[in-house]
């Protein structure tokens, strides 16, 4: 078994965007062809094509029994590589050479049917993804205990609470045997409990049957407890690769995700976005937005809104409300924002961005950035944002005698 | 011990690479041959519990077709009937047409219908618009059932023909998932081939005879006979009536030439765009 599990070289996969529409009948895609042609023979060009490379040159190898995670922000390209992976989709150039029995989990319930009941669902959802009637008879009651449905599995998954659901799909799927498996976000979903208990389900795979698994989470904690090793994706591009904690340090401070802002060169914009890792290694917060116009602005404004990684509101401020102090007019520049100690519990946070000319002009960035905040103390573990919020405040007991 | 249920090839290995497809196609075909056996079972269990009469519309609508049909070529346009009943010369022609429509048909919405399997999961899609000839074949299992001790009943016992009749089956079966692979291949690219279904299926149920028999119309015999399912429809009719209509051969070869045709160029023509499903679905 020297050979490695899963050996990728040259990766790329390219989707065309035709900028005139989608054809999605006969008759557009013929007055669509004519036009082509009309143009070609006119003006000798046809209409502009983009092409969108959403993998690039990717290079890497997993050996038998590794659990490596795949992380990078959202568009950079990590759905992809699972597809091409899986085999869904082709890919452009490049080769992949995948040893052993695959499985691909890129969904959680790929092809329940809400009208059949749980049990003829495990024996759906078992064959779509690729296992045996007889392994999934196997396993049958297994999966029915795991998922705990006990009481429900003759009753229509469309009855069933989105829990249930989600147990009982999840259930499916890791109760599979192949030697590599693929899994992209699928544990998202659900409460914190059955989470963790897919997270113990997800480690006794690879840790004691010795699985190869290649995992995609937006959970960095869920990265770091299970993967030995990341690939750090950024624009279709493998950005670092190596141990998981350089990795995922290497993604809080990488810069935001580049937005394809090729048409607004002409205007005011967002240059780059960047959370001080320094800072925030000593509990602090710095944000800073560069920003580049094509004319002199008398006012550039920012404004911030920080949310948990699920995108609850936290707080969030901008330059008109609590105005820069040596605001000036530029062309180019950088606008920092300080925040000393957040009362924030650890964990991973996004902001969202604003960009204003002060004419009316703005760009807005959604989740533009998301950064793991360390906290101010310790606290236990199921402090976490998704269960009490994500302010740490200077809470304080006192216990009294009562007074009769 | 975990393994031993596995392939009998120590480690597969699988290679990607652009343009180069997939190299073990017909050996996942037949590896997942089950799921395809799961979507047919799908496919009828839900048909079955989302309809309140259950089983009896797979026997309203024949029987009222064989109603409708019986009046307008048997009393309206007075059809020979060549001193058989003429209920049953349009049943007969009707069973092998009802399993063709739903072959055809359920092949041809196959992709679409399953997009959100396309997108997330690997199999041989193939396989879709297989388990939709399944899914027919049930269909059809049952009707036969119920319609064979009427046939026999009031047209006389069955001959040695009876035995012929799972070759005429398949070439409809063949006939249904040829033109149904063109029809959902194209339809994953341009979402209105799925109007064509019920065009055809519209027109071919009087150009098929489905409701009369060809063996009188010596003058029409050879322009019918260009349809391809004309001479599955006459075999069918000829099996079931026990050789008291006339099989006419030269009609079925056109329907074997034509039938291998599409059946060729339908798999040629799926296996060529099929590797972008994923991406235009």
């Amino acid at each position: 078994m020297s050979h490695p599990a899963i050996e990728v070289s040259g990766l790329a996969k390219r989707y065309v965007i035709e900028h005139e529409a989608r054809h999605d009948n006969l008759r557009d895609t013929l007055h669509h062809a004519a036009r082509k042609l009309w143009r070609r023979a006119r003006w000798g060009t046809g209409f502009d094509t983009e092409e969108f490379w959403a993998l690039r040159d990717v290079s890497f190898t997993v050996q038998p029994g590794e659990v490596v995670g795949v992380i990078g922000r959202n568009g950079a390209g990590k759905s992809t590589l699972l597809k091409v992976l899986s085999r869904i989709t082709e890919p452009t150039a490049g080769r992949v050479t995948l040893r052993g029995r695959i499985a691909s989990l890129l969904e959680v319930g790929t092809g329940f049917h809400p009208d059949l009941t749980g049990r003829e669902n495990i024996f759906l959802n078992g064959a779509i993804l690729g296992m045996r009637s007889t392994e999934i008879r196997r396993k049958f009651d297994e999966i029915v205990a795991f998922a705990e449905v006990e009481r429900f599995i003759d009753t229509p998954v469309k009855r069933y609470s989105s829990g249930m659901y989600v147990r009982l799909a999840f259930a499916v799927a890791a109760h599979l045997e192949p030697e590599v498996l693929i899994v992209d976000e699928v544990l998202a979903v659900g409460d914190a409990q059955f989470q963790k208990k897919c997270l113990g389900k997800m480690r006794e795979v690879s840790t004691q049957q010795g699985r190869t698994v290649l995992f995609v989470s937006h959970q960095m904690s869920a990265i770091a407890q299970l993967c030995s090793r990341a690939i750090l994706l950024s624009a279709g591009r493998v950005a670092h690769i190596g141990p998981t904690q350089a990795v995922l340090q290497t993604m809080m401070a990488s810069p935001p995700l580049t937005h394809r802002s090729s048409d607004a060169l002409d205007r005011p914009r967002i240059t780059d976005i960047a959370v001080s890792q320094t800072a925030l290694e000593s509990g602090n917060l710095q944000i800073s937005v560069s920003f580049e116009s094509p004319h002199v602005l008398t006012r550039p404004h920012v404004g911030i809104v920080l949310t948990t990684q699920f995108g609850a509101l936290v707080g969030g401020t901008n330059t008109h409300v609590d105005p820069c102090r040596n605001s000036h007019p530029a062309a180019s520049g950088l606008l920092r924002l300080h925040l000393a100690h957040p009362p924030l519990l650890p964990g991973q946070y996004r902001i969202n961005v604003w960009f204003g000319d002060g004419d009316g002009s703005t760009e807005h960035r959604e989740a533009a950035m998301e950064f793991y905040f360390p906290g101010l103390r310790t606290r236990p573990p199921e402090f976490r944002t998704e269960t009490v919020g994500p302010l740490d405040m200077a809470f304080n007991w006192e216990q009294l005698p009562l007074i009769r | 011990m975990r393994r031993a249920n596995l392939d009998s090839s120590p480690v597969p290995e699988i290679v990607l690479e652009a343009g180069r497809g997939s190299t073990h196609y017909w050996r996942d075909l037949w590896r997942y041959r089950e799921l395809a056996g799961f979507l047919a079972w799908r496919d009828i269990k839900v048909r079955y519990k989302q309809a309140a009469l259950g089983v009896a519309w797979a026997i309203l609508q024949p029987a009222i077709q064989t109603i409708l049909l019986t009046f307008v070529f048997g009393k309206l346009a007075r059809m020979p009937d060549g001193g058989l009943p003429y209920a049953l010369i349009v049943l007969s022609g009707l069973l092998p047409w009802q399993l063709f429509t739903a072959a055809f048909s359920g092949a041809g919405h196959s992709l679409v219908g399953n997009s959100h399997l396309i997108s997330k999961v690997y199999f041989p899609r193939l396989l879709v618009p297989i388990s939709c000839l399944a899914v027919a074949l049930v269909d059809f299992g049952v009707i036969l059932a119920l319609a064979l001790p009427v046939i026999f009943i009031f047209g006389g016992a069955p001959g040695w023909q009876l035995l012929l009749l799972p070759l005429f089956v398949l070439l409809a079966l063949v006939i249904a998932f040829g033109a149904g692979l063109w029809i959902t291949a194209l339809t994953v690219k341009f979402r209105d081939f799925r109007f064509i279904t019920p065009f055809i299926l519209q027109i071919g149920v009087f150009v098929t005879p489905v409701g009369f028999r060809t063996d009188f119309l010596p003058n029409w015999r050879d322009l019918i006979a260009l349809n391809p399912l004309a001479g599955v429809v006459d075999g069918v009719r000829w099996c079931l009536l026990g050789g008291r209509t006339e099989l006419y051969l030269p009609g079925l070869g056109i329907s074997v030439v034509v039938a291998a045709i599409l059946l060729g160029s339908g798999i040629g023509y799926f296996r060529r765009t099929e590797r972008q499903f994923a991406d235009i679905i």
